[in-house]
């Protein structure tokens, strides 16, 4: 009896469980949706929309021309923005 | 003891049931949780959130006898001495029903925060039954909390609306914005269904608390009394051969202080033709 279900599990380990599958979706929804809170940040995804909208007055950028980066160092935060321009722009 | 007495003043706690969801089980769980407190002689009162869609007043059986509601105390239509409803089998618990017809934003801030400082004066436990979502009303329920049940079911959109929730009861909450120690958080895992867990169908009690790490406090089976409890208008609590019941009346002890293990997490025991038969 206990043989036939070691053996039985042991087949079913190969292919991955939908189970599995959730709870690797989600730890990486949460890991996304902790990042963008911590510490009273949850403004970052809006604040990136906004300068997004303010730079598309001037260039045509695409949706992954800022990158945002919190860093902290002691009780110092740092908030580093880079924004990438089109090669074309402005000249 | 439930309250803590300084001087002659009682202070109550303010437990908010919330998930984000909808149809997880939260009024479900308030009912029950509210029931099991007042069974325990603590005097309890349960606030209905829901404007516009109340049921909170069926789930307890007592719908008929709803005749001023949380509105009409907020706005000095009532009195909240008219309209609290006594339960009619628990003596220690109190209702106070959601009105079916003004819209959310009749709950103005300061206008919960006068009705619920005068429950305060009166009941131990005072229990807010969130509405789904993170609307108005929703933000009403949680801000005065001090505790919070997140009510979560083992599948992927009722967990992320509930890591939301969490969210928003560690930021958007009077205890958050007066700094004072952070609102205290406990996972009710509900519809939970052990054999689909060994299938390998459904994330495991671990598997959430992992995602969501807060701490456990009780795990509610997947059960047709849920069902049949609410068509009688008893909450599930009450029934004396539910399983679902049963864990409610748990983690009403354990939220009290008691320590019992979790039951109702592994599948039962075959009996003798599934032995036989089963793998």
């Amino acid at each position: 009896m206990n043989m036939k279900i070691s053996w039985f599990n042991l087949f079913k380990r190969e292919q991955k469980t939908t189970a599995s599958l959730a709870r690797e979706r989600l730890q990486v929804i949460v890991a996304h949706q902790r990042a963008g809170r911590a510490n009273g940040l949850d403004f970052l995804p809006r604040l990136q929309q906004e300068l997004l909208g303010v730079i598309r007055k001037y260039v045509t950028v695409g949706d992954d021309a800022i990158r945002m980066n919190v860093e902290r160092d002691g009780g110092l935060e740092v908030l580093e923005l880079n924004i990438t321009l089109p090669e074309a722009a402005g000249h | 003891m439930a309250a803590i007495f300084q001087g002659d003043i009682v202070l109550s706690k303010i437990i908010v049931v919330t998930s984000g969801k909808g149809g997880v089980g939260k009024t479900t769980t308030s009912a029950s949780f509210a029931t099991g407190l007042a069974q325990r002689g603590h005097k309890t009162v349960v606030i209905d959130f829901d404007v516009g869609l109340r049921n909170l007043d069926l789930i307890l059986g007592c719908e008929r006898r709803v005749v001023f509601d949380f509105v009409n105390v907020i706005n000095g239509e009532a009195s909240l001495r008219q309209a609290l409803i006594r339960d009619k089998r628990v003596e220690a618990l109190s209702i106070l029903a959601a009105s079916q017809t003004r819209d959310k934003d009749a709950l103005k801030p300061e206008g919960v925060e006068r009705v619920l400082n005068e429950l305060a004066q009166e009941f131990d436990y005072i229990v807010c039954d969130s509405p789904a979502g993170i609307e108005h009303g929703a933000m009403m329920a949680m801000y005065f909390a001090d505790e919070a049940l997140v009510v979560t079911n083992p599948e992927v959109s009722s967990v992320r609306d509930s890591d939301r929730v969490l969210g928003i009861l560690s930021s958007k909450t009077r205890r958050a914005e007066k700094a004072q120690p952070r609102v205290k958080e406990h996972l009710v895992l509900t519809r939970y269904n052990p054999a689909r867990v060994d299938k390998g169908e459904m994330l495991s009690v671990k598997d959430v608390q992992d995602i969501l790490a807060i701490p456990l406090l009780g795990v509610i089976p997947e059960s047709p009394s849920v069902l049949t409890s609410s068509n009688s208008g008893v909450p599930v609590i009450s029934l004396d051969h539910s399983e679902a019941g049963h864990a409610y009346q748990d983690l009403v002890a354990r939220f009290l202080g008691e320590q019992r293990e979790h039951r109702f997490l592994t599948v039962e025991k075959k009996g003798l033709f599934g032995r036989l038969f089963g793998t």
